[in-house]
């Protein structure tokens, strides 16, 4: 059923709605666990639309095995998503900072109020991200070290191949998952892909996932498949590879790809010369989690991250 | 004064960016100099207003210092703009990653590139007993000038109210508080203030001229200038949380019939909302306390529900 948590009238003759697609099972009976899947705060995360959308599909073509609640938030940021912006258009605001909101807020404010609102209470909350356009990542939760035993336990089974524990105190205050684990909704973020981009197999390995945690929660009784094990890392084990030069960042790797210290990743060329200005070079054994997707570069970004050390793994 | 290069940054595809610095006073031959004060003109691509009040205080500044107005070993650092290539294209925001300068404080060396500008500024601006910035905010719209500083429980209004502002606003720390020049420059033992005028995108002479004064009277207050100039006002301190949000309770064109600074009763109509199709008068904002106007959106549409006004209840001109 699809319910409108808020609606706001625009100026000129329309009216921005932000909706839910909740699914229930044919019979209730007050005990269900209910889980919230959300995606679209950023308006260039398609990945997330995809994924939306193909589970609230798989529910519909078995709907026998559903014993739970399943709100499926698709589009926060609607108005981003069709302007093709990633942050709130008029604003120019990021979404992820405004949470929880407030109802005598703004609209990016107040609409964020009403979200929490209906999203409180409930069992459990993915937040589908795609990274941005800059960078790809491969499939991976986003967790705080103040995490709970029982919500990184269930993250094992969201068939991600990187579960990445953050210091809480690096973590973005005004974003949705803070905020929902804060009233205690346990809350992860995924990350998958690049913006802009439906990354498909990454996309099926996250609708796996999310199939396989609802097994766990009791809320799907449907076969699912066997979650991947993913790795479990801190900050301490993730290299960052910035750059050091500005031009085009050129590479021939990819995602998952094992390397050696001492391994070139890519090279930083200046167009105008035809120069080589730099090599990046791998400071470290492992595999690559993160690739600069945007070829565009300036002194200082990120062009890659590698998972370090870990040749028990590869 | 003396131009210095706080960082610069090969571009790839443009020329070179830079951030420089300008240095008042400060006699190396007299002994140590003292890091009195440092100005901070615009971060983002949009603050026009800001860079521009910069401007004229740097012209000011360069005459007074040529008059040996600048009191004994007192050393002023002004950066007019952290961010010229924004501003450039018309961009708010870093233009390849538009990512926000005043969200990166303290910044990192080998961070992404906002990160170290950040760092470097930060590094620069360390030490200075009083911090001073030209700040804009994110809505669009007129503001009564005024000193602001974010609750870190080392702000100083009694310090604040030395501008001669008529008001000096402590805000409630927000999420990103602690990411942004002025509550970094707070925790590093400077006393910090942001100083706001209505304007952003476009110059307001009147309110310019107030900016300047308000900082030059500042730093004659505070022994570092020589400088005869009126007293200004004795501030009304002001809690953010104090301010009543005036929303519209629908959408349409704004026609607002109240200024920031006018004082108006409870029941006062102060906008009209006028249907953008049929050019009837859908609904009217009343004022919901007596009160100053603080605040007025500027545009000429308005979103349903979203703030139109924020008042400074109970007080009167």
């Amino acid at each position: 059923m699809i319910e409108t948590i808020v609606s706001v009238q625009l100026p000129i003759k329309e009216e921005l709605t932000i909706k839910k697609n909740r699914l229930t099972p044919n019979e209730i009976n007050g005990c269900e666990k209910r889980i919230c899947i959300v995606s679209g705060l950023y308006g260039d995360e398609l990945g997330g639309q995809y994924i939306c959308g193909e589970v609230i599909r798989r529910i519909k073509a078995n709907y026998e095995h559903l014993q739970g609640i399943v709100d499926v938030y698709p589009t926060i940021n609607s108005l981003g998503l069709d302007a093709r912006s990633r942050e709130i258009p008029m604003f120019d605001m990021d979404y992820n900072t405004v949470f929880p909101g407030s109802l005598d807020g703004d609209l990016p404010e107040y609409t964020a109020a009403k979200l929490i609102e209906d999203m409180k209470g409930a069992d459990f909350c993915i937040d589908v991200h795609s990274s941005n356009v800059f960078l790809k990542e491969l499939p991976q939760i986003r967790v705080n070290d103040d995490v709970s035993k029982e919500t990184l336990e269930l993250c094992r089974y969201l068939n991600m191949d990187l579960i990445w524990i953050h210091p809480s105190t690096t973590v973005d205050e005004g974003s949705l998952a803070y905020a929902l684990n804060k009233i205690g909704v346990p809350t992860i973020v995924t990350e998958s892909g690049t913006a802009f981009r439906i990354k498909y197999n990454y996309c099926e390995q996250v609708i796996d996932g999310i199939f396989c945690l609802m097994k766990k929660l009791g809320i799907w009784t449907g076969d699912v498949i066997r979650p991947r094990k993913a790795f479990v890392v801190h900050d301490d084990e993730i290299t960052y590879l910035n750059c050091e030069s500005s031009g085009l960042f050129v590479t021939h790797c990819h995602l998952y790809q094992k390397v050696k210290k001492g391994d070139v990743i890519g090279i930083i060329t200046k167009p105008i010369f035809g120069s080589v200005e730099e090599e990046i070079i791998a400071p470290t054994d492992g595999f690559l989690v993160t690739l600069r997707e945007h070829p565009g570069v300036s002194e200082g970004t990120l062009v890659a991250r590698i998972f370090g050390n870990q040749e028990e793994h590869l | 004064m003396k131009k210095e290069m706080i960082y610069s940054m090969d571009s790839g595809f443009r020329e070179e960016f830079q951030v420089v610095g300008y240095r008042f006073g400060g006699k190396e031959t007299e002994g140590v100099e003292e890091k009195s004060a440092c100005i901070i003109g615009s971060m983002r691509g949009n603050e026009y207003q800001q860079l521009y009040i910069c401007a004229m205080l740097m012209n000011r500044l360069t005459e007074l210092e040529e008059k040996g107005a600048i009191a004994g070993n007192n050393r002023i650092l002004v950066i007019p703009s952290l961010n010229n290539v924004s501003m450039n294209v018309e961009k708010r925001f870093w233009t390849s990653d538009n990512t926000d300068i005043n969200r990166q404080f303290p910044g990192n060396e080998q961070g992404e590139p906002t990160s170290r500008i950040a760092a470097a500024v930060m590094k620069a601006v360390e030490g200075y007993r009083y911090g001073i910035q030209f700040a804009s905010v994110y809505k669009d719209g007129e503001f009564i000038s005024h000193v602001r500083m974010p609750e870190t429980g080392k702000e100083s209004t009694s310090l604040a109210n030395l501008f001669g502002l008529p008001y000096v606003m402590v805000a409630k720390q927000r999420s990103f508080d602690s990411k942004t020049l002025n509550y970094n420059w707070q925790i590093r033992g400077t006393e910090a203030f942001s100083l706001y005028t209505s304007n952003t995108e476009t110059v307001d002479e009147a309110q310019a001229r107030q900016a300047v004064s308000a900082v030059l009277r500042f730093l004659t207050r505070m022994g570092i200038l020589r400088y005869n100039c009126h007293n200004g006002y004795i501030a009304s301190i002001l809690e953010e949380k104090e301010l009543v949000n005036v929303k519209s309770s629908s959408a349409g064109f704004f026609r607002k019939l109240v200024h920031i600074n006018e004082e108006v009763k409870r029941g006062d109509v102060l906008a009209e909302i006028i249907d953008p199709y049929l050019g009837n008068t859908i609904s009217e904002i009343h004022a919901p306390v007596d009160g100053i106007v603080f605040y007025t959106s500027r545009k000429p549409i308005i979103l349903q529900n979203s703030i139109a006004f924020q008042m400074i209840k109970k007080l009167h001109e």
